[in-house]
């Protein structure tokens, strides 16, 4: 086997700039030209708004020839980063990497697609954004188009497709890209069920068929279904790599350090609610995994949120919410339905909160919490803590429809025979 | 097989060849700019024609019959027009160019590509329309029966000389406007501006009476003086005044000068441009 890709001593060094009040990502020329004028009297001060970030330090790994390796990692762990130094989208600051073959990635699916041009228009368009030539995009255009199911509308402007339609004629043409490294964020997840079963077992095609594929996903089932191997990512640095199993065991092992309780108070809030009533704490109860916040497939979910009341407060509603790692919402219960309460008086609380058949399918999501009455928010924190589900016996088997969706809810199903 | 080695500290020593490899993606750039210029719009690429021969109408109106300044020996409309054209196609790729990067966020932070295609196509699109406006040149030449000379064969290097003011000024800007927004602003201006700034509405010669030889020759550090006159001398036959050899070789002197600064700008922030975008 010969190498792919040979990453040595990586890093990448952002600048971060403090600006009062968090203001536009971009510099005004105004504030540059204030700043150059206050700092011919003050030394320094041009550095003191600035801060060093590492995203990335010291990385160094290799990749052999048709390996398909996992990349896994918290948000903020340095996956990003990685993919786009190796797709060559930023320079690193330093270090050296050797790639071997074509390279194509995919870090966005429909990246360069224009509303107003037609579907045949887009597929060349994409085509060639993506690193194919004419003649390529030509010759592979009849199975783009069947890919995506689109035949009727290829000369409609895209921005008449459905959304499904959109992201599937986007994918399709991702998906037939031939270069040898394939870099791909996790972009898989789009498009109605039918399509999604479609695209995993296009994924795996690709895997099989001897190129080299690097997959970020937060989706556990999907790395240990596609990857031979990963790569585990912590603050930038390389914490391990290994087989899939092993390093997936790891990452379970290292998120089970996150304490079991939690101190809501220091915590930011989504925003500010009237406060008669505070969140304060929250506890993680669930037996099996020891205060960990790292729960196996199927198991239930148990924990306890301590909550400071200042003022009377009438008809409050306590409850849960559970986010996926992109920041769509996927559930929220409250008290309102299995606990109506109708006022609290000043005091400390705790509330327990039992989930018993846990339906989220493997993967990372984070927990938030919120006190509200009817009328007004009290208090909100939407990123309490990220929680991992992790597969288990119980989920081995499963079913292709079944990977993408974030939660499997219990259902009663009967069969007849008509 | 190809083989790529990225390494932080080292400038892209492919850069070039790698401009050569991605033609095909600057082609295909600039064919979607191109249809989806006039998409949506009734009368479509007719605008391209219509806004100058209107601004032409009542520049000819404004300065050759109400302020009757001299035309130098070709008809109003006619030195107007020869003007309109370079300028126009100046002006637009100036705008549209100096955009291009950040219209184009969203691609310049997700897929790697030399970063150069994004305003060499804006300008080609700006190209496009020049030639189409040019067509009513030769209208306007046959309805005041002037006869084409060999002059005419100058026409193309005068149309570069335009070609890389605007192509040098906005890599410049479209740069700068990565990083400091206030540019969305300070482009239309300069537009503006540069409409009286350049000979476009009267002769230069204008300026060399009234203000003297040496403010004249100031003037030609406007790159555009150059490319007008320049136009004028080719289009309107031996009617035209002569061509101040001074005047070109200053404007030619400040369009390298441009192209060379616009570039080297470009080519040292390129690579921070998704960080900071």
């Amino acid at each position: 086997m010969s190498l792919a890709i040979r990453v040595e001593n990586l890093s990448k060094r952002y600048l971060l700039r403090h600006q009062a009040g968090g203001r536009s990502r971009y510099v005004a020329l105004r504030d540059v030209l204030a700043d150059r004028a206050k700092s011919l009297f003050q030394k320094n001060r041009l550095d003191a708004t600035r801060e060093e970030f590492w995203a990335l330090k010291d990385v160094s790994f290799e990749i052999q020839r048709g390996e398909a390796v996992g990349i896994i990692g918290r948000n903020g762990a340095g996956k990003s980063t990685l993919l786009k130094i190796l797709s060559r989208i930023t320079k690193p600051t330093k270090g050296r990497i050797e790639i071997d073959g074509r390279l194509a990635s995919l870090l966005e699916v429909g990246t360069g697609f224009h509303p107003e041009l037609t579907g045949r228009e887009n597929i060349f368009l994409n085509g060639a954004i993506l690193g194919m030539h004419r003649t390529e995009i030509a010759k592979k255009f009849d199975e783009i188009v069947a890919f995506a199911e689109v035949e009727k509308f290829l000369d409609t402007p895209v921005k008449h497709y459905s959304s499904g339609m959109y992201m599937r004629l986007a994918f399709a043409v991702a998906a037939h890209l031939d270069q040898e490294i394939l870099i791909v964020d996790e972009v898989l997840a789009v498009g109605d069920a039918a399509f999604q079963k479609k695209c995993l077992g296009k994924m795996n095609d690709v895997s099989q068929s001897g190129r080299t594929v690097l997959f970020v996903s937060h989706n556990m089932e999907a790395i240990s279904r596609l990857c031979t191997r990963c790569i585990y990512l912590v603050k930038g640095g390389l914490k391990m790599q290994g087989a899939t199993r092993d390093v997936l065991n790891a990452y379970a092992d290292h998120s089970k350090q996150t304490a079991g309780e939690i101190d809501l108070t220091a915590l930011p809030r989504a925003f500010e609610g009237s406060a008669e009533a505070r969140l304060v704490r929250l506890k993680n109860l669930s037996a099996e995994t020891g205060g960990a916040w790292c729960f196996e497939y199927g198991t239930p979910l148990e924990f306890a949120v301590d909550i400071s009341v200042t003022r009377p407060l009438a008809e409050p509603e306590i409850g849960y919410q559970l986010f996926a790692v992109t920041g769509m919402q996927l559930a929220s219960t409250t008290t309102t339905q299995e606990l109506p309460l109708t006022s609290l008086e000043p005091g400390r609380y705790q509330l327990r909160v039992k989930i018993p058949d846990f339906f989220l399918n493997p993967g990372t999501y984070v927990l938030g919490f919120s006190i509200a009455t009817p009328s007004h928010n009290v208090d909100n924190i939407s990123e309490v803590v990220q929680i991992e589900i992790m597969p288990s016996a119980r989920s081995v088997q499963k079913s292709l429809h079944r990977i993408w969706a974030p939660m499997t809810p219990s259902a009663v199903f009967q069969l007849n025979r008509l | 097989m190809s083989r790529l080695i990225i390494e932080a500290d080292h400038a892209e020593s492919a850069y070039w060849s790698d401009l050569w490899r991605y033609r095909e993606l600057f082609f295909f750039l600039s064919w979607r700019d191109i249809l989806v210029r006039y998409k949506q719009t009734v009368i479509g690429v007719l605008w391209a024609v219509i806004r100058p021969l209107l601004t032409m109408i009542v520049f000819t109106i404004v300065f050759g019959k109400l302020a009757k300044m001299p035309s130098g020996g070709i008809p109003y409309p006619v030195l107007v027009y020869a003007a309109m054209l370079p300028w126009q196609f100046f002006s637009s790729a100036l705008s549209e160019g100096s955009n291009s990067l950040v219209a184009n966020a969203n691609m310049l932070s997700k897929i790697y590509f030399p970063r150069l295609i994004i305003p060499a196509s804006a300008v080609i699109v700006c190209f496009v329309d020049f030639l189409i406006s040019a067509v009513i040149l030769t209208g306007l030449m046959a309805w005041y029966h002037i006869s084409p000379t060999w002059r005419l064969l100058a026409l193309p290097a005068f149309t570069a000389l335009g070609f890389f003011a605007a192509f040098g000024a906005c890599l410049w800007l479209a740069a700068l406007n990565v990083k400091y927004r206030d540019f969305r602003y300070v482009i239309p201006f300069i537009v503006q501006f540069g409409l009286y700034l350049s000979p476009v509405g009267f002769s230069s010669d204008v300026v060399r009476q009234k203000y003297g030889e040496t403010i004249y020759q100031l003037y030609a550090f406007n790159p555009m003086v150059g490319v007008i006159e320049g136009f004028r001398w080719a289009i309107g036959g031996p009617a035209a005044s002569t061509l101040d050899g001074n005047i070109l070789g200053i404007s030619i002197g400040m369009v390298a000068l441009m192209a060379f600064l616009g570039l080297r700008y470009f080519r040292a922030t390129e690579e921070s441009f998704a960080d900071i975008i």
